[in-house]
């Protein structure tokens, strides 16, 4: 078993928050874990990423190769295009379908290049509202991509409640915002 | 027992178990984390941890620490040693009591740095020991080493992290908090007074311990390697291993070096059958270019970034890696539009926005020079700003005004964080105050070290006016103005009334950063 994990966005979006949950669901598994996060300037409203390596094997490189990831899930469009470089062939791209417009960028265009790579859309805005917060969009993300983790989803739940064990309400709005998420 | 830390935050845990009393830093990407993760867990720890002025300050309290018989860590990232230059190489003269661990991280590849300094060269340098780890469990492992061999050797040792380690996650396994040093007052004069006649007895101790430093490093159990036959083996360190065994998963032989100074007669022992030896590291060409001298040449080929196989430049990863081992590169998915980039920006609401649009409109077509310094406020470089033309090193735009200002570009303008300012800008405004030099320095004053993530600074409110007119600025020409759109129309004219003042004013641009304010700081 051996996943590697792109998780993308814009700093702030909460990517680091997915992927805790996901370290914290493959320990659940046995499975070792390698994550290579950014800090510092790119914090400020620049691309930011997190690349994570899951195994049942040593890992080595904090960095994952081009074309061998399993996974791209991204917070936001244009930064799934950025990082799908990463993607192997059998790999799959999972993003948000909302742009985030502290920039300007031609959205169709990069919406239509997403399809073309047999990217997955994800309306998670709207999913995230339905969920009852705008803040679990990365929870409906992580339901989105749990078929391409190789994870099991019970593991994934709980591993939700156990991150955020501290506020109950928060924790139940994140499951339903990944249940929402799961069913697509 | 199992910890999930940080790369940075395994050296602090390293550190802590290794009896620390005291950390000192200045926060600085990426090693800032280090600092982080003992301030939140001093109290735990029982140790004392504190964010210093500048790394200069820093090193110098570890070493008092350290002095005083205790053990002491200081961190800090590569440009940051530059500050702590003097301390640093004097520290290794007069020799040290506690053990003293100086942990600096590089930033290959400049991801939030100046330049990509190679720590290594500065080790070599003091004349110190070096260790290099290549992920988190060798980080805490080497910081509980490297505390007993800088006792052993009665010298500072330097850690060696670069940003692909400060910042990578994963669990690692740890063991029991030893106790800490007891307080040892006994005062070494003969060591510590570097005057020249006591300097010149210390320098040559110095000298004569190196064969010891070459000893522990030639037995030390971080350096291993595994052995093969064939033409070609690799030589590597850090991070570089971890690309190299992720290529290959070994298949090589391969010696993989963790301590400097080199392990010289181990690596020429082991280089001995081969013919081709390609040289991984991260940083300059440091192993590569002692590699020339340490095996024979004549008979085979070392490789690596002097030979250009490898960019100078640059950070490795695992693609410059998997080329230089001469094994095929997948090909990416390709994608067929172009890609509007997102660089850093301010965040909304941020007070420096709102002073750069007064600064824009008070300076207006005027040829009035602005030089910028470090810190969230670098980002007015870019547009649609543009309003600082430089950013060379902490606490510099002071003197890059004052100086063009002498040579007749008067006034000239020094925009500088408050953090930074007491980091490295206040001998320079005494100097301005006291030539009275045509020139105004902005200090955007957000009360907060906020590049970095937030950290607490150390002169806050008024006493930033009690310091500047403690340095010799008149308080008639110390100016405190609100960055605030509503505040748009007087700030520009208090900035245009400045600039036409021919002598030295300081304008404290005061209002809290937008993320601490989130954070609900003070």
């Amino acid at each position: 078993m051996k996943k590697n994990i792109i998780l993308c966005g814009v700093g702030g979006q909460g990517i680091l928050t997915i992927s805790k949950i996901i370290v914290i669901a493959a320990m659940k598994e046995g499975l070792q874990f390698k994550q290579a996060e950014v800090h510092g300037m790119s914090q400020r409203g620049g691309s930011v990423y997190a690349h994570l390596h899951l195994s049942d094997k040593k890992i080595f490189s904090p960095i994952i190769p081009i074309g061998e990831a399993d996974l791209v899930l991204s917070m936001e469009p244009l930064e799934a295009l950025r990082h799908a470089h990463f993607l192997a062939k059998k790999g799959s791209l999972v993003s948000a379908s909302g742009k985030l417009p502290n920039i300007q960028y031609d959205e169709l265009a990069v919406l239509a290049e997403i399809k073309r790579l047999k990217g997955a859309l994800v309306d998670s805005r709207a999913l995230a509202e339905n969920a009852g917060s705008l803040l679990s969009e990365n929870m409906v993300l992580l339901g989105a991509s749990a078929g391409a983790l190789g994870l099991k989803e019970s593991n994934l739940e709980e591993a939700i409640k156990e991150a955020f064990s501290s506020k109950k309400e928060i924790a139940e709005t994140n499951l339903k915002a990944f249940g929402l998420g799961l069913k697509g | 027992m199992k910890e999930v830390v940080l790369g940075d935050e395994a050296l602090a845990l390293g550190a802590v178990h290794a009896g620390i009393s005291a950390a000192f830093a200045y926060p600085g990407t990426p090693s800032t984390e280090i600092t982080e993760f003992l301030i939140r867990h001093r109290e735990k720890f029982g140790i004392h941890t504190e964010w210093c002025s500048n790394e200069k300050t820093a090193f110098e309290a570890a070493l008092g620490v350290s002095f005083a018989g205790k053990r002491a860590l200081v961190s800090m990232k590569h440009v940051g040693l530059n500050v702590a230059m003097d301390a640093f190489v004097n520290a290794a003269v007069s020799g040290i009591k506690g053990g003293l661990v100086v942990a600096v991280a590089d930033d290959p590849g400049m991801h939030s740095s100046q330049n990509e300094q190679d720590s290594r060269y500065l080790a070599e340098f003091a004349k110190i020991f070096t260790f290099e780890p290549c992920n988190a469990q060798e980080a805490y492992d080497m910081a509980l080493q490297a505390f007993d061999l800088s006792e052993k050797l009665g010298i500072p040792v330097m850690i060696r992290l670069v940003t692909r380690l400060s910042h990578v996650r994963e669990s690692i396994q740890t063991g029991k908090q030893r106790g800490q040093n007891a307080l040892d007052t006994e005062m070494r004069l003969r060591d510590w007074v570097l005057l020249p006649g006591n300097a010149r007895n210390q320098f040559q101790k110095l000298l004569e311990k190196q064969p010891l430093l070459l000893k522990e490093s030639e037995k030390s159990k971080f350096n291993e390697s595994k052995k093969g036959k064939g033409k070609k083996c690799v030589v590597c360190a850090g991070n570089a291993f971890n690309y190299f065994m992720e290529a290959t998963g070994g298949s090589l032989p391969y010696f993989k070096v963790s301590t400097y100074p080199l392990p010289e007669s181990k690596i020429r022992k082991f280089c001995a059958s081969f013919k081709e030896i390609l040289v991984l590291e991260e940083g300059y060409p440091y192993i590569e270019e002692k590699m020339l001298s340490i095996v024979r040449c004549k008979e085979r080929k070392i490789t690596g970034k002097m030979s250009g196989l490898i960019q100078m430049a640059g950070e490795l990863n695992p693609e410059s890696v998997k080329k230089a081992l001469g094994i095929k590169v997948l090909e990416p998915v390709k994608v067929k539009i172009s890609l509007a980039q997102r660089p850093p920006q301010f965040c909304a609401g941020c007070p420096h926005a709102d002073l750069y649009r007064a600064l824009n409109e008070a300076k207006g077509s005027s040829q009035i020079m602005v030089f910028g310094d470090i810190g969230c406020y670098t980002l007015g470089a870019l547009p649609p700003f543009t309003a600082i033309s430089s950013c060379i090193c902490m606490g510099s735009s002071v003197n890059l005004a004052r100086g063009a200002s002498i040579a007749g570009a008067a006034p000239s303008v020094g925009v500088i964080g408050d953090s930074t300012f007491v980091h490295g800008g206040m001998p320079a405004l005494v100097e301005a105050a006291k030539h009275n030099n045509n020139m105004k320095l902005l200090i955007l004053d957000n009360s907060t070290v906020a590049m970095t993530g937030g950290q607490e600074t150390m002169v806050k409110g008024d006493a930033m006016v009690e310091l500047i007119a403690g340095l010799g600025v008149p308080r008639a020409h110390i100016k405190i103005i609100e960055p605030l759109p509503a505040r748009h129309e007087e700030n520009v004219k208090i900035l245009k009334e400045e600039f036409a003042y021919a002598g030295v004013s300081v304008i404290i641009s005061r209002r809290l950063c937008i993320q601490s304010l989130k954070k609900g700081f003070r």
